[in-house]
């Protein structure tokens, strides 16, 4: 499926990868992500980034990795012996990304609570603002409606602001801005404004943060057309995900985890951005296909562990990309392994699992031999009891049952 | 003045000849003719937290009859409209702007392209006089791919990026953040221009209003915050939809200015000094006290909430065309028969493309699916029925 272009590493196959904590030293090469040529290598910028073209002689550009998936150890590319890259949390990866875009091109800034003097309340914008000043790393007040629409606005002038949601559920406030003026002015306008708007906050449930701070906003917004979402997941698909989504011309919504900031990685050192639309091979496998983004992720990745002693072979796909869905990476899993279950932590109705469950059906229907399979979290609010907390949300030991039941 | 250019013209002509040539050189000079005069706009201007601007406002003859022929296409283009929703060639919603022309006009003539326009779904006129072409406003209400937003938008989202209109928006009060949002790019690439954005009575109870506002003044936007205070929201008059009316004065700490809005040389002077304002100071709010002879859409009929008899009194006595009739004939810029000639010249150009309009095609079925992303990603669509209508995104 990957074309690798570039010299080093096996061709085609796909490279297996163990989990997040994997020295990810991997090799340059880039494949052209595309649903319906399947050419060969091609020396091409990825799809996602359209304004990567401006500097096609760019050298940055040769060293520009699009591919998310973390190469084998053994297959790493001639490279030192002393590990390469650098080790860091989620929360600086991210920082990282947003940094090196922010130099790269004037145009970018960043608004949102706190981001500035106080350096983020995640820490995701520490040392911005006396960096780059107070034009471009903006405090608002608490008003969201109003400062996600100001973001909006100055993207139809040509402007890359990054906005961010304290926490993703208060960009509920905003909707309406999100729905009408960002998903759509593309279209209504026939085409004469782009907004290259990055929306990113964290959300998902927390450690017992209550109700309100703890919605899943994915579900909510998953409808609205004209909008690409992604959810990172490790330190190296979030610097990724942030400098693709940056660049991006279109809307991009990042799902950040706020259980997940403090994850370490060794990431490369040199540029890279994830492709916005691909999702991502975990773990290859041959019996089941398990789907699963953010948080849920490492859940399932523990499950794995218990079931790989147990005999089976999961595969598992962060599909990174939420809307649209990288059907492309899924069938073919699908069409290997012939079982689908899907773990999430949206509320099962009407969620990510149920959009998935429902594009699978109707694509890959004659390959699937028992029915797709969705855990999600309850339909319920999500309570402040860590006990009736834990409950809400899916656990290894339930993708552990869940898989044996499939797979009978 | 136009007397002595003629006597000067006319020194050798024959008496006889007098009253032929009269009409003649009169034409010709007025088109080019920017010596100044001086106007008084019809009230003072009221204003809040600042020193209002002078009644006296510079203008010229040119000036003057663009203003008249650009509120009488206006006019004539929403009457026009009004027919057209009537006999089903426009469906959906439609706002006519007809009576509140002046603010229009008056916005254009005191700033440049340069500045940034934005507006609710009353925007025919205002894309208009942004330089938008009539063909442009009847094909997009129509819904053919030659209109403005390729049939696409309807009349609630009409756009013209290189004039720097941003629209048309549906939702009311939304579009004063993105328009604060405009305010900020200028601010950051330091252009020295500003944004104009326009929001109504009614919208002017909408919290996100306040919580631009603050952002703009906190941050020293050159933003301009302009209500058409057409006394009514929809359907409900604005005594009753709003405790404190004086929405000039909303601004608190912002200075407001309040300002006829049916006197397009008073809308001029006040954005003059609005923009000058902005500029050095941030945001300020204007008022325009304006007046909308149809109704709230065309499926309001616009009588059930105030008497005829307040439309036609406000027709007679405050109508923006009738005033800069006056003028002109009072100048003796004019003659009566030449404004109707103009009169008559716009209701052609309306018929005429209207009827282009008519003829020109729908857009194509594909195009339903262009413009839904920016640089396409090949995603896959579904219609209605999802098993049949699929389209890959382009």
């Amino acid at each position: 499926m990957a074309a690798i272009f570039q010299g080093v590493g096996a061709a085609a196959a796909l490279p297996s990868s163990p989990s997040y904590s994997f020295d990810s030293n991997k090799s340059v090469f880039s494949p052209r992500r595309s649903f319906s040529v399947r050419k060969g290598a091609s020396f091409a910028v990825v799809r996602s980034d359209g304004t990567v073209n401006l500097n096609p002689k760019d050298r940055r550009a040769q060293l520009l990795i699009s591919n998310a998936v973390a190469t084998k150890a053994d297959s790493a590319a001639a490279s030192s012996s002393s590990k390469p890259g650098h080790e860091l949390l989620l929360f600086e990866a991210l920082l990282e990304g947003l940094e090196e875009e922010m130099e790269r091109d004037p145009h970018v800034c960043v608004m949102g609570e706190d981001v500035g003097h106080y350096g983020g309340s995640y820490k995701v914008t520490k040392g911005l603002a006396k960096k780059f000043g107070d034009l471009r790393v903006l405090d608002t007040p608490i008003a969201e409606n109003s400062f996600t629409g100001m973001g909006i606005g100055a993207a139809m002038t040509g402007l890359r602001p990054v906005v961010e949601g304290m926490n993703m559920g208060f960009l509920l406030l905003a909707f309406n801005q999100i729905s009408n003026n960002c998903g759509m002015l593309h279209y209504t306008s026939g085409g004469q404004f782009t907004i290259p708007i990055v929306i990113r906050g964290p959300g998902g449930v927390g450690r017992q943060l209550g109700a309100e701070h703890s919605q899943r906003l994915e579900s909510y917004f998953q409808s609205i057309p004209g909008i690409q979402m992604v959810a990172c997941s490790t330190p190296y698909n979030a610097k990724g995900l942030m400098k693709a989504a940056i660049r991006s011309e279109n809307p991009v919504i990042l799902f950040e985890h706020v259980l997940l900031y403090n994850l370490k990685e060794r990431i490369p050192d040199e540029d890279y951005i994830c492709n916005l639309e691909e999702a991502e091979m975990v773990r290859p496998g041959e019996h089941v296909t398990i789907l699963t983004y953010s948080r849920m992720r490492y859940h399932v990745m523990q499950a794995a562990k218990t079931l790989v002693n147990k005999g089976y072979d999961p595969e598992v796909i962060d599909i990174r990309s939420l809307k649209p869905f990288d059907l492309f990476t899924i069938g073919n899993s699908v069409k290997k392994t012939h079982r689908v279950l899907i773990v999430e932590e949206c509320m099962r109705t009407g969620g990510i699992g149920a959009s998935l469950t429902a594009a699978i059906t109707e694509n890959f229907n004659d390959y699937l031999d028992a029915p797709i399979m969705c855990l999600s979290s309850q339909d319920v609010p999500t309570p402040y009891a860590g006990t009736l907390e834990e409950v809400t949300v899916v656990q290894p030991a339930q993708i552990v049952t869940a898989v044996e039941q499939l797979c009978q | 003045m136009a007397l002595s250019y003629l006597r000067s013209s006319s020194s050798r002509s024959v008496n006889l000849l007098k009253p032929l040539s009269s009409s003649l050189p009169l034409r010709r000079p007025i088109s080019t003719d920017t010596t100044p005069i001086t106007v008084e706009t019809s009230v003072p201007f009221t204003s809040h937290q600042c020193d209002a601007p002078s009644r006296s406002v510079e203008t010229n003859p040119k000036e003057l009859l663009t203003f008249f022929r650009d509120m009488a296409l206006m006019r004539r283009m929403e009457i026009a409209a009004d027919s057209l929703y009537k006999a089903k060639f426009i469906r959906g919603f439609c706002h006519l702007y007809d009576g509140q022309e002046a603010v229009a006009v008056g916005m254009e003539a005191a700033i440049t392209k340069k500045d940034c326009i934005i507006t609710a779904y009353r925007d025919h006129c205002t894309f208009i006089g942004r330089g938008g072409t009539l063909l442009e406003v009847f094909a997009e209400l129509m819904g053919r791919q030659a209109g403005c937003s390729k049939g696409k938008g309807g009349s609630m989202h009409f756009y013209k990026k290189d004039s720097n209109f941003y629209g048309g928006h549906g939702i009311v009060g939304a579009q004063v953040p993105l328009g604060c949002g405009l305010a900020f790019a200028q601010k950051y690439s330091k252009d020295e221009t500003v944004t104009f954005a326009l929001y109504g009575d009614g919208a002017a109870n909408q919290g996100q209003l306040f919580e631009a506002l603050n952002i703009s003044a906190l941050w020293d936007l050159p933003a301009i915050l302009v209500c058409e205070n057409n006394h009514y929201g929809m359907g409900t008059a604005e005594w009753r939809a709003a405790k404190s009316p004086a929405y000039y004065k909303r601004g608190d700490y912002v200075p407001g200015l309040k300002v006829d809005g049916m006197d397009a040389l008073a809308v001029k002077q006040a954005c003059k000094f609005a923009k000058e304002h902005a500029l050095k100071n941030g945001p300020i709010i204007l008022e325009m006290d304006t007046y909308r002879y149809h109704g709230h859409s065309m499926s309001d009929p616009g009588s059930t909430y105030r008497t005829r008899d307040e439309i036609s009194g406000v027709r007679q006595e405050r109508d923006p065309i009738e005033r800069i009739r006056k003028l002109i004939l009072s100048h003796d810029l004019a003659t009566e028969e030449e404004l109707k000639d103009i009169e008559k010249e716009v209701r052609k150009e309306v018929d005429d493309t209207i009827t282009q309009a008519k003829e020109s095609p729908m857009p194509e079925p594909s195009k339903l699916f262009t413009n839904v992303y920016a640089k396409g990603l090949g995603v896959e669509s579904f219609g209605a029925d999802r098993k049949e209508v699929r389209a890959t995104l382009p």
